[in-house]
């Protein structure tokens, strides 16, 4: 049985992602992000896109970006809806409602389209990455630099991230035993209310020998955690380099190749909107190439 | 004599809102280098003198403590938890609840970290803990990932990752299958002879870790009832306590044999040197056929009881996964008791599921004669109301004999109230009052029934689910428990990756193996089919082992249970 079926997990494994460290996987993560923000071409997004499910399959995390995308799907598809429905900016028509009383004339125009398209391309790239993040990123070493900061408070993030696959088994397990009961299959709404409550019951019990378990671990004589310092490999480089250049290249590209949607949607289609996704890629994409040194 | 690493001074203590103390006035001392057990039945007073050792009582539980606790002369009066968690490492039960971190390395740090070592010293302290415990090759694993066995080992990890002197472990093999569980008490062994660590470990299974103790403790009611070396605990147990006293140690007192036996070796030997065991068989001569008479007759049974429950080819593949089952075939008839074997993770609790209906197969498909009621392992998930009465029928409650309850909380009854009450809910055949009542089920299934139970109440448990046998109920028990099996079930079925691996009487599969089997069987060499003291006790006084008329591992002869109809008596294991 899986504890966690359906949550994220990190598992090591052998991919050069997994081999950086943890502050530097994490800072990779942010620079797609913030390239994502800062871009609003379609093609330099795509690229984006890409580069992240380039970089899933050479960390080995592609079953878990699977689910995420279609995540993203789900949430993709009502942006670009809800933006078609209520922008009044484009001139293109391309469908009319009719008046709609206080919302004035329905006209669904192209540029809406668009321009939801290029939004929800957006919040797909940083769902993909914030996934790509946590199954590739080891969040106790990324917690371990906190605790130098703050012990409890990181610690308490370490544990949410251990504890709450836990609970959901324990929730599985309930629910599990509440179908061998006879009839188990018809449960009324007192008894869901009864399950939930033996769940937070079961989380306090559980809670208490955790409680008990960090007490004897020194949790209330608790010192600065110390700096524990390693020396930078090739992927900790490769990385930290990526992300350097993701950045650069964004602003850059944000810069020099542009893209409005409304009034009228004017893409630029140059050979520096190509070099710009090729730049993008090839900054993503190239710290994979080197698989040296990634057993764990 | 050294000055004492643990010392308790007339210690009675009394949990908030507790009427009767969990320890009266308990005093005792332990010695640096000592491997002490804890022996007693569940709910007086072990854990609570673990945990008063390691300061977490008073300290963590609150209530009313007297007496005085010292640790490495420290007292836990003046000292929390936290001081003392340098001296002493604690494991528990649940190795789920110990594991707070989601990597191993992270979480042989943790204990380290927090005490501000420096990262050289916690670097080192990781690697050498992981060397000693053998899980080097585990350190980047995730900890969601790993088996009960490797949680258990991590979890002892940290523990010892300070190095304390003093480790105390509460039931820390009742998770685990009898291998992980024997590999954990030789790590323990090691632990306390190589590096001299004191080891305090409170164990149900006693017959398991009595041949590496120096000393047993045992508790009744809180107060110290016995303290003293093995074989002087086992003759007091076999006189003043019979639920605590080890297979063994019941056997040769049934043979009217002194002084009982701590292990299997020294059993045999003493055995020999009396006459009583013949010479050990030559390993290189193929070992004897079992008795063609015991296999026909479990063969004959099946075939002309009608089956209740059968499973045809069932395969249970994950997606992306492994297959957990491959290709089961199995019939059960009504009225058998069938013990379902195997290390974790070998497919038994799938089946189970499988059985009852919670799992469709992959491949294959299962047929069922009327309902499969499964009690899952933990009793407590299905207790979710306020009043046992919320919980079954008042005929079901009768039946269990827990009418007298029904105004309880159900998390305030033992732990074998817990469990007959889960019983009565599975079974329940009138089940919501608001339905048509249900029919009685045809088939029982439990899957690990006695995890973390004390011996007497197993001894409850083996008599109800005989009970149900004999009224025509068929029972199928998942268990790493050979003593249990041997007690409950006369058909045993050993699984191993998904696959059954051996299917045949009891008294012939628990008798011949070494994990597998008996410690009476260990002890007479699988001899006569004789699993429990009683049997073991008749061949002895038949002299049958010398002479070597009993055939091994067979269930033909000097078996009481061989030629028991499946609805008849099976015998009893005395608590």
């Amino acid at each position: 049985m899986n504890p966690g079926r359906g949550l994220f997990f990190y598992v090591r494994r052998s991919s050069p992602l997994h081999a950086a460290r943890a502050g530097v996987g994490a800072s990779w993560a942010l620079a797609i992000s913030s390239a994502a923000l800062v871009l609003s071409h379609p093609l330099a997004l795509l690229a984006l896109l890409g580069g992240v499910l380039g970089g899933a399959a050479g960390a080995c995390v592609w079953r878990e970006l699977r689910r995420a995308l279609a995540l993203a799907l789900v949430v993709a598809v009502p942006i670009v809806a809800v933006n078609v429905l209520v922008s009044r900016g484009g001139l293109t028509v391309f469908a009319r409602l009719g008046d709609l009383g206080p919302f004035g004339q329905g006209d669904l125009t192209v540029e809406a389209l668009v321009y939801g398209a290029v939004v929800a391309l957006k919040v797909s790239v940083l769902i993909l990455a914030a996934t790509l993040a946590s199954a590739a990123v080891d969040p106790d070493e990324l917690l371990r630099g906190v605790r130098r900061l703050s012990f409890r408070s990181a610690l308490t993030a370490t544990l949410a991230i251990r504890m709450i696959p836990l609970l959901a088994a324990d929730a599985q397990r309930l629910a599990e035993a509440q179908r061998t009961r006879p009839g188990g299959g018809h449960v009324r709404l007192r008894d869901r209310l009864a399950l939930v409550t033996a769940t937070l019951g079961g989380a306090l019990d559980r809670a208490l020998d955790v409680a008990a378990t960090l007490e004897l671990r020194g949790l209330a004589a608790a010192r600065k955690a110390p700096r524990r310092p390693r020396p930078w490999s090739r992927h900790d480089i490769a990385f930290a380099g990526s992300a350097l250049a993701l950045v650069a290249v964004a602003i850059a590209g944000a810069a020099h190749v542009s893209f409005d949607a409304y009034p009228l949607v004017r893409m630029q289609l140059s050979a520096g909107t190509a070099a710009l996704c090729v730049a993008l890629l090839a900054s993503m994409l190239l710290p994979f190439s080197d698989r040296r040194g990634v057993q764990p | 004599m050294s000055a004492p690493l643990l010392t308790f001074e007339c210690v009675s203590y009394h949990y908030p809102g507790a009427a009767e103390p969990a320890l009266r006035d308990v005093s005792l001392e332990l010695q640096p280098g000592e491997f002490c057990l804890l022996a007693g039945l569940s709910g007086h007073g072990k854990s609570t003198l673990l945990r008063a050792a390691c300061g977490l009582v008073p300290h963590f539980h609150g209530g009313r403590f007297a007496g005085r606790v010292t640790l490495a002369g420290r007292s836990t009066r003046e000292h929390g938890p936290a001081p003392l968690g340098m001296l002493a490492g604690a494991v528990f039960q649940d190795p789920e609840t110990q594991l707070v971190t989601s990597s191993v390395r992270a979480e042989l740090a943790l204990a380290l970290e927090s005490r501000g070592r420096s990262a050289g010293e916690i670097a080192r302290g990781v690697e050498e803990v992981s060397l000693a415990l053998g899980i080097d090759a585990l350190l980047e694993r995730a900890t969601h990932e790993l088996s009960g066995g490797e949680k258990q080992r991590v979890a002892l990890g940290a523990a010892l990752a300070g190095r304390p002197p003093l480790v105390l472990l509460d039931e820390p093999t009742s998770q685990l299958d009898p291998v992980a569980g024997d590999e954990l008490v030789g790590l323990l062994r090691r632990l306390n002879q190589e590096w001299e660590t004191t080891i305090v470990l409170a164990e149900h299974r006693l017959e398991r870790c009595l041949a590496t103790a120096d000393r047993v403790i045992a508790l009744h009611d809180g107060e110290v009832a016995q303290d003293g070396d093995p074989q002087a605990f086992l003759r007091w147990a076999t006189r003043r306590a019979p639920a605590l006293a080890t297979p063994g140690a019941k056997l040769f007192a049934l043979a009217g044999i002194e002084p009982p036996p701590v292990a299997v070796r020294q059993a045999r030997s003493q055995l020999r040197a009396r006459g009583l065991l013949g010479a050990e068989a030559d390993p290189a001569s193929p070992s004897p056929e079992p008795s063609p008479r015991g296999r026909v007759r479990g063969r004959a049974h099946r075939k002309h009881s009608q089956p209740v429950l059968r499973l045809r080819g069932v395969w249970h593949e994950l997606r992306s996964g492994p297959a957990i089952l491959r290709g089961i075939d199995l019939s059960v008839a009504a009225g058998e008791t069938v013990a379902l074997m195997g290390r974790n993770g070998a497919g038994k609790s799938t089946l189970l599921r499988h059985a009852a209906a919670l799992l469709s197969p992959t491949r294959g498909r299962v047929e069922r004669a009327g309902r499969v009621a499964l009690l899952l392992q933990n009793p407590g998930d299905y207790l979710i109301h306020e009043r046992v009465a919320d919980e079954a029928s008042a005929a079901a409650l009768a039946a269990a004999g827990l009418d007298e309850l029904a105004d309880r909380h159900p998390r305030d009854l033992s732990g074998g109230e817990r469990q007959r009450l889960a019983l009565a809910i599975v079974c329940d055949a009138d089940g919501d009052s608001a339905a048509a009542p249900r029919a009685e089920p045809v088939v029982l299934a439990l899957d690990e029934p006695t995890r973390g139970m004390d011996r007497a109440a197993k001894v409850e448990l083996a008599a109800e689910l005989r009970r149900r046998a004999s009224a025509g109920q068929a029972v199928i028990v998942a268990t790493h428990d050979p003593e249990f099996a041997a007690a409950c079930a006369r058909r045993a079925i050993l699984l191993a990756d998904g696959r059954v691996i051996a299917d045949g009487a009891a008294a012939e599969l628990l008798a011949g193996g070494w994990y597998f089997a008996t410690e009476t069987a260990r002890i007479l060499r699988g001899a006569g089919g004789a699993l429990l003291p009683e049997q073991g006790a008749e061949l002895l006084a038949r002299g049958a082992l010398a002479t070597g008329s009993a055939p091994a591992a067979g269930p033909a002869s000097g078996n009481p249970r061989a030629g028991a109809s499946p609805a008849g008596a099976l015998v009893e294991l005395s608590p």
